[in-house]
């Protein structure tokens, strides 16, 4: 088993990786290997909630990170300072996250067999 | 003019450059991503603020909801429909989109 981390630093819907990312680590989660994801950056943004999509004619895809935990995908992690610079908190989220500070994420990401970056 | 902003301002320089050549009395049209610069708390609230007393700022309240963002938009911006958006565009001599 591999470990997997995919980086999303990207918000929603302004172009279509935080939708296509979500796609692969599905599909990865199936072939049975170690997933992490993160959200740092503008990818923080993927996570808010309260989305409603109906007057941009776009699929709102969000609720689908709250299934990630029934494909066992149950490790995502939260740049704590990318939130800060959002006037964001964790209650903001829409699904349970690990909010990690720089130090701790460097090392999460040191750590990994595959780094993959939308 | 009607300048229009389509990129966040966390992820791209295009508000600044947009704000640097704004002129009193143009009207600034956040869109897309453009539009997380209307919400409070985010980095880029501090230079929305000083120079709404220069221009005037408008967010597409579509864009907002899709990203979860409506119950955040700052006071001194006024939300529009599509159908403000086309208004903005009429009402505006020449259009500036700063991709």
């Amino acid at each position: 088993m591999k470990k997997f981390m995919f980086i999303n630093r990207k918000a929603p819907y302004g172009t279509i990786y935080a939708l296509e990312s979500l796609e692969v680590v599905l599909i990865t989660a199936t072939f049975d290997q170690d997933v992490s994801l993160v959200f740092m950056d503008d990818g923080v943004y993927e996570l808010a909630k309260g989305q409603q999509t109906k007057d941009i004619g776009i699929k709102n895809f969000s609720p689908s990170y709250r299934a990630l935990e029934g494909y066992d995908v149950e490790k995502l992690y939260v740049d704590a300072d990318s939130l800060k610079a959002r006037g964001l908190s964790e209650k903001d989220l829409l699904v349970p996250v690990e909010v990690l500070e720089t130090a701790q994420m460097a090392e999460l990401m040191a750590q990994q067999d595959v780094v993959l970056s939308f | 003019m009607l300048h229009i902003v389509n990129k966040s301002p966390t992820a791209a320089r295009s508000l600044e450059s947009c704000l640097r050549m704004a002129l009193p009395g143009h009207a600034v049209l956040l869109i897309e991503d453009g539009v997380y610069a209307a919400t409070a708390g985010n980095s880029s609230e501090a230079q929305v603020r000083a120079a709404a007393g220069k221009v005037k700022f408008f967010a597409l309240k579509p864009d907002l909801e899709a990203r979860g963002m409506t119950t955040r938009a700052l006071d001194n911006v006024t939300l529009v429909d599509y159908g403000g958006f086309v208004d903005l565009v009429a009402e505006h001599g020449t259009s500036n989109s700063w991709l």
